[in-house]
């Protein structure tokens, strides 16, 4: 595979040394220009809010001010009076038609418009439609709701007090805002363990409280749709923003009950993604039902405070987590206690078998004796929760809190963090490996992958350095001290065996269709979508290197239901893993039916040609040889075909991946941290990752520079509180803080390649390993910065206030504005 | 109110309602949809165009205010099938991903070649500050523009 290039490793504290020629198409794998970007940069993407229609509508949704209040009446008088409104719908007329609540992902139900309550700030309550959006929005102003106020719930834990009000009293017999209790591992060999430990004097049991905070994908472009459904065919086509449209095709011919083919969506361009474009929104199904009443097509957007407010959030994590370890630094067990916001409605976008994701990975990179975890979902008066933004199914947290505790653990031991991970890792002998709560790794080399990011980082250096800030600093010198954060993430990505995962029953298999025209040009139709990740490019590569050809002789089609194979979608990580898979595979099945037309072509046996640089060659004589565009025009032809072989070449494939794929990295973060105001610059990040074979270099690295990006976010500035009146506190991009140009350092990254053997091609996922990796990074190097103030551990998100706080000796709440 | 702009060297005439944004006007009336729209707080920059060479975010401009300027958009900035050296920058070091704040980082790059042809990497980082990218983490922007910048001087170097 191509490795890094180390100059540009190297010029990174200088980008002009790093000015690289275009990349050259190659014929299979390695960097190229994206094939999708001709049209971004000349401003002809097509995205959802681009598509016009003739005679289109454009509707506004209503939203509720208070976080829990019961509907006493809705007036829509004046709304409907309005010259230029066609139809206001509230939540009684979707009622008559048995819409007023969907189902969600996760098994529960959602209100697509209130009937009864609302249960969180800014949901659903009317839905209008007019001739322009501005009309439609001023319409919201004159319909009048009359709410009865109800105290909400949403400190998350207080959401199981005796007493506490009841968000979901719509669920026949519900008193309490339970939601559901899960665990994973052996709770008795864990406890066991912990037991020994407690009783030894060579071991310790270290204990923290650690929480992940809510936040928001807050892709740059917003949800929204355009519904047509056509009067005469009944046909319904949905323009929409999702990362899903297979599933989410099937989903609304399961809710509303509409014939399945009769209903085309298209996911155009789509401006990000990040994991808040998986689930199905109530403007989504009012633009449909709007649609359906008018006979008008019906565009609805959000704007960006209605996707901060409403939209899934992700995280709200509340998490114990308790280390049994000797004194010499030898980690025996893992212990977690999680207390899960999922807010109003369980709208998590996880496989039906895992309330709680992939947490189950909570033991992280290191040999364990034992681990158990137990995980409490709750209801609260706040948006739903448990989406996967960039999270891999909850290996965000699972990677968050086993890379806290073993930075507390260091910490609580007087160790250095990098030699405590050292002695804990996995070996690479040790693969495939099965974890303590069943997970079987597939394959990684850890030490070394830590050791090149040791390395890359300077880090004996650094700690020198370190060392010298705090001597100057403890003599009373105003200087910044200097924090060096580890962590070493294992993701598992690529869900998923469809024995053991599915959402909503439908089997996380993916689909590719490969269809070779007669001169030998290919159209690929995947089931998977791209939001940026480059698939038109990627899988393009794939079918070159398994049939000899150029990428730019390739077409990928993607993104519309009409066109393309059943499969769930592009989320997780789980493209390349799945449909790259299914795209390997169906390329070398049309290999292999080329092998038999030219073996008739060539007048000899299939059995004598082999596969050689890109063409079927009769063995011994490389004369003898045809190229697949040969053979498909062969195949075309008048040409006389073998038995068993039809005028073509094509092939299709349904993949179901035997295992997860387990993608990992070592990542180093160094910031300077003023104590005395809480200021935090990030001045380097180096990431390692190991994800297998690399098929598009230089897109694996925008993945990887997209995800840190993230993690300074996260780490940083993002965060979503609340008051205790249900207000959400980060409803724009005024108050929900991401991260710029100005807070993200130049990326240094590096590389090991164990490739996936169980993968056809090798490859892992790789879309969200950084946005896993990279905010344990950040936060242990802040708390190792703030060593001389004794600091242990501060929540996210570390603003200015939290570090100043953590280092006076008293750590903010960060999801809770209590004043 | 009529208003009287040129749109990409074009002159166009309307009659706007006074609330209408420039952004809006651009998307819906002229049916220019490379400016995007993201914030509606003057936050993440998807809209950045210029008006009279000067990168504005559009969602904050009324379109009335524009009545007698000129503005530029992405759709402007490739020379029929050539592409502009910042065009070719970001295809080339990869400084885009989902493309929905490419018009705007375009945009704001273009404006900052114009007055400093040899940028440096925190002067870029500087000038890209106002806009949001959730994809690419800046670097590869940054590249991109470097890029250009190099691609631009070279080209001088050969003509007098």
């Amino acid at each position: 595979m191509t490795s890094i290039d180390d100059s540009r490793i190297a010029g990174v504290q200088d980008p002009s040394a790093q000015i690289h020629a275009a990349p050259e198409t190659p014929r299979g794998y390695g960097s190229m220009k994206r094939k999708e970007d001709a049209r971004f940069v000349r401003g002809r993407g097509q995205y959802v809010d681009d598509v016009v229609l003739p005679g289109m509508l454009h509707g506004a949704v209503l939203r509720s001010p208070l976080a829990h209040a019961r509907i006493v009446s809705i007036d829509t008088s004046a709304a409907e009076a309005h010259p230029k409104v066609h139809a206001v719908i509230t939540g009684e007329t979707l009622a008559g038609l048995g819409l007023a609540w969907m189902p969600t992902l996760s098994y529960d139900t959602q209100a697509v418009l209130a009937t009864d309550k609302v249960r969180f700030q800014g949901q659903e309550v009317a839905f209008v439609v007019a001739d322009d959006k501005y009309s439609a929005r001023d319409a919201l102003a004159l319909i009048d709701v009359e709410y009865e106020p109800l105290a909400p719930v949403i400190d998350a834990k207080t959401a199981l007090d005796a007493g506490a009000p009841v968000v979901r009293d719509d669920k026949e017999g519900k008193a309490d805002n339970h939601i559901f209790d899960w665990e994973s591992g052996d709770s008795a060999a864990t406890d066991k363990v912990f037991a020994e430990a407690e009783a030894a004097d060579d071991q310790v049991v270290v204990t923290a409280d650690v929480l992940y905070p809510r936040v928001h994908p807050a892709p740059l472009e917003t949800c929204g749709a355009l519904a047509d459904m056509d009067p005469v065919t009944g046909k319904l086509t949905l323009w929409t923003t999702t990362q899903a449209p297979h599933a989410h095709r099937t989903l609304y011919a399961m809710v509303a009950g509409l014939p399945e083919h009769k209903i085309r969506v298209v996911s155009p361009d789509i401006g990000g993604g990040f994991g808040n474009k998986v689930g199905i929104y109530p403007g989504y199904v009012c633009a449909i039902v709007a649609s359906i009443v008018t006979g008008k097509p019906i565009k609805w957007m959000e704007d960006r405070s209605e996707n901060l407010m409403s939209t899934s959030f992700a995280r709200d994590y509340h998490m114990r987590g308790e280390v049994a370890v000797t004194k010499d630094g030898r980690i025996r067990a893992v212990r977690v206690d999680v207390l899960a916001d999922h807010g109003a409605f369980n709208a998590t976008a996880q496989p039906t078998k895992f309330p709680a994701g992939f947490f189950g990975v909570f033991t992280g990179s290191y040999d364990l004796e034992a681990a158990h975890c137990a995980v409490t979902g709750v209801y609260t008066n706040k948006a739903s929760g448990g989406v996967a933004y960039a999270c891999s199914f909850r290996i965000t947290e699972a990677v968050y809190l086993v890379e806290r505790m073993v930075d507390i653990v260091a910490h609580d031991l007087e160790m250095d963090p990098a030699e405590l991970r050292m002695k804990n890792l996995l070996h690479a002998d040790q693969f495939p490996y099965q974890s303590a709560t069943g997970w079987v790794y597939d394959s990684g080399d850890y030490p070394r992958t830590l050791q090149v990011a040791l390395d890359k980082a300077g880090y004996r250096e650094l700690r020198a350095e370190q060392a010298e800030r705090r001597r100057r600093h403890e003599a009373g010198e105003r200087v910044d001290l200097l924090g060096i954060g580890l962590s070493f993430f294992t993701e598992a990505v690529g869900a998923g065996p469809r024995r053991e995962m599915d959402i909503l029953g439908l089997g996380m298999a993916d689909g590719a269709d490969l269809r070779v025209h007669p001169t030998g040009k290919a159209v690929l139709g995947i089931s998977v979508q791209t939001q940026g990740q480059g698939h038109e490019t990627t899988f393009a590569q794939i079918v070159a290197a398994e049939l000899g050809m150029s990428p730019d002789d390739i077409e990928v089609v993607h993104g519309d239901t009409d066109l393309t194979p059943f499969g769930l979608g592009t989320y997780g990580s789980r493209s390349t893993p799945v449909s790259g898979a299914a795209t390997a595979i169906v390329a070398r099945k049309v290999r292999e039916r080329a092998r038999i037309v030219a073996a008739a072509m060539l007048e000899v046996s299939p059995d004598d040609l082999e596969w050689n640089d890109g063409s079927w060659q009769v063995a011994g004589d490389p004369e003898a040889s045809k190229t697949i565009a040969e053979i498909a025009l062969a195949a075309h032809s008048s040409l006389e075909l073998p038995e068993g072989v039809e005028g073509h070449l094509d092939a299709s494939c349904v993949y179901n991946p035997p295992n997860l794929t387990y993608p990992c990295g070592a990542y180093v973060a160094v910031v300077d941290v003023d104590p005395r105001t809480g200021t935090v610059n990030v001045r380097r990040f180096i990431a390692v990752d190991d994800c297998g074979v690399r098929i598009n270099p230089m897109i694996v690295e925008g993945q990887v520079h997209g995800g840190l990006a993230d993690g300074v976010g996260m780490a940083l500035m993002q965060g979503i509180a609340f008051d205790l009146d249900g207000n959400c506190l980060g409803g724009s991009m005024m108050d929900y803080l991401l991260p710029t140009s100005l807070e993200c350092p130049s990326w240094e990254l590096g590389e090991t390649v164990t490739p996936s053997p169980h993968h056809p091609i090798g490859a892992k996922g790789v879309g969200e390993s950084a946005t896993v990796g990279s905010p344990p990074a950040i936060v242990n190097a802040v708390v190792d910065a703030l060593a001389p103030y004794g600091v242990r551990h501060a929540d996210m998100p570390l603003t200015p206030a939290a570090v100043w706080s953590a280092a006076q000796g008293r750590p903010l709440r960060t999801d809770l504005a209590i004043t | 109110m009529e208003i009287t702009i040129r749109v990409n060297g074009e002159q166009v005439v309307r009659d706007v309602e006074p609330r209408l944004l420039l952004t809006h006007f651009l998307r819906d009336e002229l049916r220019l949809t490379g400016t995007h729209w993201g914030c509606d707080t003057t936050n993440c920059g998807a809209c950045v165009v210029r008006l009279d060479g000067v990168p504005v975010k559009s969602c904050t401009v009324l379109a009335v205010m524009a009545d007698g300027a000129a503005v530029d958009t992405v759709e402007g900035l490739a020379h029929g099938a050539e592409l502009d050296p910042l065009q070719e920058g970001f295809v080339t070091c990869h400084g885009l991903q989902c493309g929905f704040c490419t018009p705007g980082m375009l945009m704001t790059g273009r404006a900052l070649l114009d007055r400093d042809p040899d940028p440096s990497p925190q002067t870029i980082r500087e000038a890209i500050s106002g806009q949001v990218c959730r994809c690419t983490g800046y670097e590869n922007i940054v590249r991109s523009v470097r890029w250009a910048a190099e691609k631009e001087a070279s080209k001088e170097e050969v003509t007098p």
